[in-house]
């Protein structure tokens, strides 16, 4: 390969990546936006609309006036871990959006087979973003303990806490997933769900997709999962110490977060970028996607102005004593519905019901 | 699936993490100059709703997080295990079914134990 088509590939690469992570940073901005809109209207008031048009420039005038703010870094603090902690946060959340499939394109026809539209088409996707998804915590647990502040450690001890217990049941999940399409590739996953909204995978794992979702919001700190930062007691938890546009780093790496557990639930129980009916196919599958998405991300946001803050034990209990059995039980039953055909003749139309939603027994 | 594929799928991945770290360090540096910086030692001194810090912050905290950090490599492990398993179902069969479900009942005796000890319990 000559250095021409080494540096047309590394170009290529280069607006792959851009094409992704300033879309993803848009995002980010204009979900705080609508969250405040939409707790606005929930709450019947108006939330933002006096800058620009509806608005709708807020999010541009709070950049900008973080950008302005002084940058305090406490004496007492651990210099570089606290420098680097904000980063840290968000390297994690922006990197997982590597392998996400956003669907798959003939380019107008000039390609001859479909491509996956992802930076990175890798054969484990959903293990990566399992192991990408967890290094968040090292932000936050460099932020808590580089503060050198009462409320930042506590707030990263019970945000550490917090993030590893729903990560098990997360995994559990995710497991149940892989158990029926028989691949750890984000693309092959959707395309097993292809042909119409009774082969997604939310019927027959409905309870996972629950636990799942509401996993993803313990996983981002959100409501009702936010006592991380408890304004009441530990005043903003790890991030006490930070200002302006550094404390806004944190919250970029939180509404990030957010933003990839609404896709992954898209593309892991919900069809990915395929139609609910095959009639609606002529609406590009990234469309689809990113409405499904948009779905829940409302959702997130309708969960803060609907459920007031869990408290520390009950959180604990949900994740430890609820879902933990809960996940670990779907597991052995979808493994006992594949082979029960094979044990017993009579109940072969349990292997069947399932068989219709995995891909590789046919 | 040899050096090919690994190149064109991971060298990727090792640039969208230099435009991340460039996405989150720049904001940074470009703050610190833009912004006025006009520290004072009342400023830069911990945050304690307005008293003076006493004591090292980094103080002991409740045993019962290291519990679930314990509690959370052993669980995480078992997901580790069963990952590459749900992908392999098809070949294992029902055998390497049964396999994992005896070694999940070994983990769901030392989980029953944890439960009854009271390691999960936050009054």
């Amino acid at each position: 390969m000559g250095w021409l088509d080494m540096a047309i590939t590394a170009g290529i690469w280069a607006l792959e990546i851009l094409a992704i992570a300033v879309p993803v940073a848009l995002t980010v901005a204009y979900t705080t936006y609508i969250e405040r809109r939409v707790i606005g209207i929930m709450q019947i008031r108006k939330g933002c609309n006096r800058v620009g048009p509806f608005g709708l420039l807020q999010p541009l005038a709070d950049g900008l006036k973080l950008f302005l703010k002084e940058t305090i870094i406490p004496t007492n603090a651990n210099k570089l871990l606290f420098i680097a902690a904000p980063v840290m946060a968000l390297v994690p959340a922006l990197v997982a959006f590597a392998v996400v499939p956003f669907g798959e394109t003939r380019l107008f026809g000039i390609w001859d087979e479909a491509h996956v539209m992802a930076v990175a088409h890798l054969n484990v996707g959903l293990l990566y973003v399992l192991a990408i998804g967890s290094l968040s915590i090292y932000g936050v647990l460099m932020a808590g303990w580089a503060s050198n502040s009462k409320y930042a450690l506590i707030g990263a001890v019970r945000a550490t806490c917090q993030m590893i217990s729903y990560e098990i049941s997360m995994g559990f999940a995710l497991v149940c997933v892989l158990m029926l399409a028989g691949s750890m590739d984000l693309a092959k996953i959707v395309d097993a769900q292809a042909g119409g909204f009774w082969h997604w995978y939310i019927i027959p794992l409905f309870p996972m997709f629950l636990v799942y979702f509401i996993s993803g919001c313990a996983e981002s700190n959100r409501t009702p999962f936010d006592l991380v930062e408890g304004e009441a007691e530990i005043v903003a938890g790890h991030i006490v110490e930070y200002s302006g546009m550094w404390f806004a780093t944190f919250s970029l790496a939180e509404y990030g977060a957010m933003i990839l557990i609404s896709l992954l639930t898209c593309i892991l129980f919900l069809g990915g970028w395929h139609a609910p009916i095959e009639a609606l196919d002529f609406i590009p599958g990234t469309v689809w996607l990113l409405l499904k998405a948009a779905f829940f991300i409302f959702v997130f946001i309708w969960f803060r102005a609907t459920f007031p803050r869990y408290r520390y034990d009950q959180m604990m209990r949900l994740g430890w004593k609820i879902f933990l059995p809960w996940t670990l039980g779907w597991v052995a039953v979808l493994g006992i519905c594949t082979y029960a055909g094979e044990l017993n003749h009579s109940l072969q139309f349990l292997s069947d019901m399932i068989g219709f939603y995995q891909p590789w027994r046919s | 699936m040899g050096a090919e594929y690994l190149a064109n799928e991971y060298i990727p991945i090792f640039i969208f993490i230099l435009v991340a770290l460039g996405m989150g360090a720049a904001p940074l540096l470009i703050t610190v100059f833009v912004a006025e910086q006009k520290p004072d030692r009342e400023k830069l001194s911990a945050y304690e709703c307005g008293f003076e810090a006493f004591e090292d912050a980094r103080m002991h905290f409740d045993v019962r997080f290291y519990l679930v950090a314990i509690l959370f490599v052993i669980f995480d492990l078992e997901t580790a295990f069963l990952f590459p398993w749900a992908v392999v179902l098809d070949q294992i069969g029902m055998f390497g079914f049964i396999e994992m479900m005896l070694f999940l009942i070994i983990l769901l005796v030392g989980y029953i134990y944890a439960w009854n000890k009271g390691a999960l319990q936050w009054e």
